[in-house]
């Protein structure tokens, strides 16, 4: 079994290891940016032009287009700087869980509640 | 010589630093997790610790991917937070305490923990979350801190073990400070939580439980766990879990649980508390 194989056995999780790193750097850097007030502001005036900048290849422009986060992840996305982009939006935590796990943001919140009983 | 005189852990969520600043103490989602608090706040107005030693992990506002240092440590004479994208207020400053933290450099890489040293250091939600629970009056009465980020966010992260060794080695480094100052650790972060994947929301309270007992009793026994154990039984963000296993190295004497509290859910995330008291 390669490395790679046995980091990746948690399901529905994906560990991320060089190999991630390796293929988001640029959607990451991208959204490292948005730390900034000015850079959010750029993204948001023109959305293209600055994934262009950054050097997002073709499936991390799709996922950003499509606001997917499970794709972005996919591309190699961190969750910490994901964080970022979904804070352009106004996104909690809570709507993100919600849109990969395929519920509504009240029956995740249900969810993350029934788990403390 | 400097003391250690007790560990406090504390989650780090930014929506909790949202929440303090909308004064949302009283509201009935939020009260069960701050009712934890105020037995730790009356601990450390009677024993006015002088410096507080607070290991967290950078969410990407310091360190980006180009550079990411397994222990870094803060070495400033003042840290700020900053903008992360969404709209966590920035705070007044926090005061720095350089010469304590060049003698921690000093003292870790002399026990070869090779630490990056930070003479510039802007410090995010997960460092001013628990400083602001911890001392709601911290602008008034400015305790001095040294920041120490540990790297949680790209694997291969450190061990539990690792990181239990690392917390060993600073209270050692404390313990030889020619000063006689009063120190508390704070591990931050957990418990378990997972934001990304199509396990998001996953929440382990047992687990989490466990964890809160054995920290007090036998935290080798939880030393022993991989970081990928971690991963798989507190979620991905619950491997955060490491910050707590470091601050409880650090105290390396009579150790007793004064206070504890858990509450689910606080955000996506099991929030743990805790006062553990550090007696000759």
């Amino acid at each position: 079994m390669s490395t790679e194989a046995i980091t990746q056995d948690i399901p529905g999780t994906i560990i991320f290891n060089g190999e991630q790193a390796m293929k988001g750097y640029a959607l990451n850097k991208m959204c490292y940016s948005f730390n900034k007030a000015d850079s959010r502001a750029a993204f948001k005036r023109d959305e293209e032009a600055y994934m262009e900048q950054f050097h997002l290849n073709a499936q991390q422009k799709a996922a950003i287009r499509a606001r997917n986060v499970l794709d972005l992840l996919a591309a190699g996305g961190n969750i910490y700087y994901l964080a970022k982009f979904a804070g352009i939006f106004g996104l909690s935590v809570q709507d993100v869980g919600a849109q990969q796990t395929g519920m509504t943001v009240e029956a995740f919140k249900a969810m993350l509640a029934k788990q403390g009983e | 010589m400097a003391r250690i005189i007790g560990g406090l852990t504390s989650s780090h969520i930014p929506a909790i630093g949202n929440a303090i600043a909308r004064n949302l103490f009283e509201d009935p989602y939020w009260k069960p997790f701050f009712d934890g608090f105020p037995p730790i706040r009356a601990w450390l107005d009677e024993k006015q610790p002088d410096v507080a030693i607070v290991i967290y992990n950078d969410h990407g506002l310091n360190f980006f991917l180009d550079k990411m240092p397994t222990f870094a440590i803060g070495a400033a004479p003042e840290y700020r937070n900053d903008d992360e994208g969404w709209g966590i207020p920035t705070l007044p400053s926090f005061a720095g305490d350089p010469r304590l933290s060049w003698h921690i450099i000093e003292q870790l890489v002399g026990e070869e923990f090779d630490v990056c040293s930070c003479q510039e250091m802007t410090v995010d939600h997960g460092f001013t979350v628990p400083m602001q629970l911890f001392w709601d009056d911290w602008q008034k009465k400015p305790i001095r801190t040294v920041p120490i980020s540990i790297n949680t966010v790209q694997h291969p992260i450190p061990s539990p073990a690792r990181c239990y060794k690392f917390g060993q080695a600073l209270g050692r480094a404390i313990a030889s400070y020619p000063s006689d100052q009063k120190v508390v650790i704070l591990g931050t972060g957990g418990l378990s939580h997972q934001l990304d994947g199509q396990r998001a929301g996953f929440i382990n309270k047992p687990f989490d439980l466990m964890c809160m007992d054995k920290i007090v009793s036998d935290p080798e026994l939880l030393a022993r766990y991989t970081a990928h154990d971690l991963v798989r039984e507190a979620g991905a963000q619950g491997a955060e879990f490491i910050l707590w296993l470091a601050m409880r190295g650090a105290l390396q004497g009579h150790v007793q649980k004064l206070h504890g509290n858990y509450h689910v859910p606080i955000s996506n995330t099991g929030a743990g508390t805790m006062l553990l008291e550090n007696a000759d």
